[in-house]
This record gives structure tokens, C-alpha cells and sequence, in this order.
């Protein structure tokens, strides 16, 4: 099924917050152009498994190859060169920059990235409102902003941290459709996300986090088949 | 004679007007402080070493390469600015990872360093810096004679403190700097070099103190102690104006040297510690200062 190599291939990833061992081997795998779900309970690990392939936790050891690199090795502002974009779980839109320098925040890292007509023509609140400072737009908004921002970059992966946490039925269906639309586009995305079925409708294949570890793997297709074991492994 | 309040009005202009020349000083000096601060998070007490620095910097161009003052307005911040990177990338910035008083304390022992090694050549007496001929003479304003460099040096601390506003307001460069004070690490996460923009910001703020130091050359004497007889009062608009506001920064150097004119015109003998007694009620009445953000 998967012809090429994977895009990012992680493997023994662990990582430390000071003496804490968060992380405990996680092994997973990316085929480009695929939409990667990771599922778990909280504080299993999930953002810290974003943020130590990202490079922002800097105690790892294990292996995680990007695009045939090998990113541990990067200095944190090196890892989005690469072609990694993070979307991080409190949206970090920034108060003292307006919306439009938010957007335009993060260099761009390579071409293929959308215009910012096109992000315009995508999200028109985030043109009405560019002027005003970020934080005044809505969390709904403002988790679009977070994501919009990457996308003008021309990242290859996009770490994506529970991106419809604390929002609306109609804005989270907003960010599905807006997920649906990248991933026409062949963007790679890890997501992180608590609601599967939310996950299912864009989601390729799926992670079970536990404990800083990956317990468990399967496709879409076989997600029906699970949905009893994974309410009692989410503790949903 | 003309009076308000029974004051002549021409001793209350001249007055204005001095204290307008000494705020141009303490705006451009608590600039760099609270441009240092926002990113780095240190107070600099080097601050009024490098300013003393900028002073000497261009006296030795003209005593020792016949460089003068013009060449030296731009080439003295480029030296102590360099000076500062210098410093930033070799031991400041291996200090960031401890707790904020070790680089406070580096910075306090690098000013007596400086002023300490200026002392020991000069001893503490002043060097003349003479007026660029080009801004000799004076011109009579009907109130007051109004000496052309003091008029420059208003003009041209003003529009570096405006400059500096819209470099860190207006600009790409400015939307990191100011991304970076919030939230550094996502900032380097997206692929900005933020320990450059550190190293780039502290060369920034040092230059920017020799500027004024070049500046302030020819009305006062360029001596090792100068910068530690300005960094007391700067020091005190800082605490007024409260740390990492850019604008606070700048009106509040324009708004105590104007309150010290107007003081020695009112009451002289007040002159002196008027900014200390501003700052001791604005601490009482809004400790996070009058443009800072309260806590
Ligand atoms: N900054 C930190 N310092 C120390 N420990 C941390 C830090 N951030 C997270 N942890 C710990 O690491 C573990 C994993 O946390 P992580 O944030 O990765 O969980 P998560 O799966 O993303 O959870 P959630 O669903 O709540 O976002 C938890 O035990 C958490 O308490
Ligand atoms: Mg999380």
C-alpha cells in the first residue's frame, strides 16, 4: 500500500521534562500525504511526543528521521527549515502582533506554500479583522489563525494539537472541512485529537498513546470494530 | 518683564528648554533599557558604561585618527554596538538559562569594569569635546539664545527614539522582537533565529546608549563618570515609566526632564531630587509604573 518512504519515522522517541520521563520509546510512522491521529487519555503524552519531535523538549534519545534527516540533531530553529510546522495546543497567537503579523509570523521554508490571498480567500474573518491584535479574535479564529499561519510556510508536516478543543459544533466542523481541504492539497498531518469520531472523518490511520508509549495502531476501515475498546481505553 | 504665576517667562523657557535637552538624554537611555529588557528579560546596569563608552569612543577617533564628529555619530554606536554583541555572545548569553540576578550582576560588575579601566587613564576629570563647526553658534529666540547644537541634539535624539518606535512597531523585524518577548520559543519553533535576535537586540540597546553618548559629548564633558552621574536618574525613569513599555520608555525621559526644568525655575533647591520624589510616589500610587502593565 505505502510505496515511498515514510515522511517521518520515529522510533525509541524518549523525552524528559527536568528529571521527569515523560516519553517511554514511541515508535510511529508517516507515509506522505497521509492524516495520522493520535488518540489518548489525558497526559499520556501526546503534545509532549509534538513537542519532542518538533525540538521544543530538547532531552529526547531514540531516533526521528524527517524527509531521510535526522532532526534530534537540529537546533530548534533548524527542525521548521526541515519542513516541520507545529500548531501548538494553546494556539500561541501572539497579543502584541496583529492578526496579519501573526500570519505572516513564521518564515516561509519553502515554496508550495499558500498565498495570502488564498489563506484570505479561505478564512475571510482573518481578512476583515487583520488590523486588530490577535488575541481579540475568537478562539475559533484564533485556532484558524494558528493554522493558517503554518500553511503560508510550505512545510511538508504539520504537528496539529488538539485543534477543536473548547470550540463549537459549527467551528469545529469548520476546521474539519479545513483539514479536508489540506489534505486534498497532499499536506502531511499528525493531529492530535480526544474525538475520534470528529478524527475519523479525516483521519487515515490512528495511534493509541499510553503512557508515553504507543499501544496501539489501526486504520479507519477497522476503527467501527474498536469503537467498545477505545471509549474504555480513552475513559470517555 | 513678562510673568505667569510670578515667574518671568524667560527664565521658565530656558528652563523647559534645558530640561527638554536632559530628557532627550534619559529618553534615548531608558529607550535601550526597555528595548534590552522586553526581549532579554536583564536590567543593564552596564547601561551608563556604554554611554560613557560611546563619549570616549569618539573622542580617541579624533584624538588618535583625526575622525570627527560627524563620522563618529555613526561609527561610535556601530563600536559599542559591536562591543555589545560581542559580549552577548561570549557571557551574557550563557547566563540566561540561571536565575535572572547572575546576569544582573554580570552586567553591574561589567559597568564598574569599564568606567573602572576609563578611571585608571583618565582619572574621573573631563576631556572637552569640542561643538562640530557646522553646528556652531546659536540662534536668538527673543526668549532665549538658543545654542544650534542643544537644538540638534533635541532633534536628533527624537528621531531616534521615533525610529526606534517603528522599528519594533512597524516592522517584520519588530513583529519578531516582539513575538519573541511573549512566547521565545514558539518563535524559534517556526523557524526564527531567536538567539540571534538576543544577540542583535543587545548590540541594539548598547549602541543606542552610544549614541548618546557621542551626543551628549559636547555639552558635557566626556569623562569615565558620566555615565554613572546619568544612569541614576535613568534608572529612575525607568522605574516611573515601568519596564518593556517602548513608548513609556521614551515620554517618560521627555516628561521627568521637563519636570526637572520646571523645578528649577519653581524651586531650585528641589531641582535635584525631584525625579526621586516623582518616583517615590508613583511607587506608592502605581508601583508597576505609569505605562506599565500592572501585575
Ligand atoms: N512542562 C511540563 N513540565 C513537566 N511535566 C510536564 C510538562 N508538560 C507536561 N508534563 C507531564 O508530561 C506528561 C505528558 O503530558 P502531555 O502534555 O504530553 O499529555 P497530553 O497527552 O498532551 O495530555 P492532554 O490531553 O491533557 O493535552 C503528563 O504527565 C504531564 O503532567
Ligand atoms: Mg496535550
Amino acid at each position: 500500500m505505502h510505496s515511498s518512504q515514510p515522511l517521518l519515522s520515529v522510533r525509541g522517541l524518549n523525552a524528559w521534562y527536568g528529571e521527569s520521563h515523560a516519553l517511554h520509546g514511541v515508535d510511529l510512522d508517516i507515509w506522505p500525504g497521509e492524516t495520522v491521529t493520535l488518540l489518548g487519555r489525558n497526559g499520556v503524552g501526546k503534545t509532549t511526543t509534538l513537542r519532542a519531535i518538533m525540538g521544543i523538549i530538547r532531552k529526547r534519545t531514540g531516533s526521528v528521521a524527517f524527509d531521510g534527516q535526522d532532526v534530534l540533531k537540529l537546533a530548534l530553529h533548524r527542525t521548521a527549515h526541515a519542513g516541520i510546522g507545529f500548531v501548538p495546543e494553546e494556539r500561541g497567537i501572539f497579543a502584541t502582533l496583529t492578526v496579519e503579523e501573526n500570519l505572516m509570523l513564521p518564515p516561509a521554508v519553502d515554496r508550495g506554500g499558500m498565498s495570502v490571498e488564498e489563506i484570505y480567500a479561505l478564512f475571510p474573518n482573518l481578512l476583515e479583522r487583520r488590523s486588530s491584535p490577535g488575541t481579540k479574535l475568537s478562539g475559533g479564529e484564533q485556532q484558524m489563525l494558528a493554522i493558517a499561519r503554518i500553511l503560508r510556510t510550505g512545510v511538508k508536516l504539520i504537528l496539529l494539537d488538539e485543534p477543536t478543543e473548547g470550540l463549537a459544533p459549527v467551528i469545529v466542523q469548520r476546521i474539519g472541512e479545513m483539514l479536508l481541504a489540506l489534505k486534498q492539497r497532499g499536506l502531511t498531518v499528525l493531529l492530535v485529537e480526544q474525538n475520534f469520531r470528529f478524527a475519523a472523518k479525516i483521519a487515515d490511520r490512528f495511534y493509541v498513546m499510553d503512557h508515553g508509549q504507543v499501544t496501539d495502531s489501526f486504520t479507519t476501515a477497522q476503527l467501527p470494530d474498536r469503537i467498545q475498546s477505545l471509549n474504555r481505553a480513552l475513559g470517555v | 518683564m513678562t510673568m505667569i504665576f510670578g515667574i518671568p517667562v524667560q527664565a521658565l523657557l530656558g528652563q523647559l528648554l534645558v530640561g527638554l535637552i536632559n530628557g532627550s538624554f534619559y529618553a534615548a537611555l531608558s529607550l535601550g533599557l526597555a528595548v534590552i529588557f522586553g526581549l532579554l528579560r536583564i536590567i543593564n546596569f552596564a547601561h551608563g558604561a556604554l554611554y560613557m563608552l560611546g563619549a570616549f569612543v569618539g573622542y580617541l577617533l579624533l584624538a588618535f585618527a583625526g575622525i570627527g564628529y560627524w563620522p563618529a555619530l555613526i561609527v561610535a554606536p556601530l563600536i559599542v554596538g559591536l562591543f555589545g554583541a560581542v559580549l552577548e555572545r561570549t557571557m551574557l548569553s550563557r547566563l540566561y538559562k540561571l536565575d535572572h540576578l547572575y546576569s544582573l550582576l554580570f552586567t553591574f560588575g561589567l559597568a564598574l569594569f569599564i568606567e573602572g579601566t576609563f578611571r585608571y587613564f583618565y582619572g574621573s576629570s573631563g576631556q572637552p569635546y569640542a561643538v562640530p563647526p557646522s553646528l556652531a553658534g546659536g540662534t536668538n529666540l527673543g526668549f532665549m539664545f538658543l545654542p544650534n547644537y542643544r537644538a540638534w541634539v533635541v532633534v536628533a535624539s527624537f528621531a531616534v527614539c521615533i525610529g526606534t518606535w517603528f522599528l519594533i512597531e512597524r516592522t517584520k523585524l519588530g513583529s519578531y522582537l516582539r513575538a519573541a518577548t511573549e512566547n521565545p520559543t514558539l518563535v524559534q519553533a517556526f523557524g526564527v533565529n531567536v538567539p540571534l535576535l538576543l544577540t542583535f537586540t543587545y548590540a541594539f540597546g548598547c549602541a543606542l546608549a552610544g549614541f548618546t553618548g557621542i551626543l551628549a559629548a559636547p555639552i558635557y564633558q566626556v569623562s569615565p563618570v558620566m555615565g554613572s552621574n546619568i544612569i541614576i536618574i535613568v534608572f529612575a525613569v525607568v522605574v516611573v515609566g515601568g519596564m518593556g513599555s517602548i513608548f513609556g520608555a521614551i515620554a517618560t525621559g521627555y516628561l521627568l526632564g521637563l519636570a526637572e526644568g520646571l523645578t528649577k525655575v519653581i524651586y531650585p533647591e528641589a531641582s535635584n531630587i525631584v525625579v526621586f520624589v516623582i518616583m517615590a510616589v508613583v511607587l506608592l500610587v502605581r508601583p508597576a509604573g505609569l505605562f506599565g502593565k500592572e501585575a
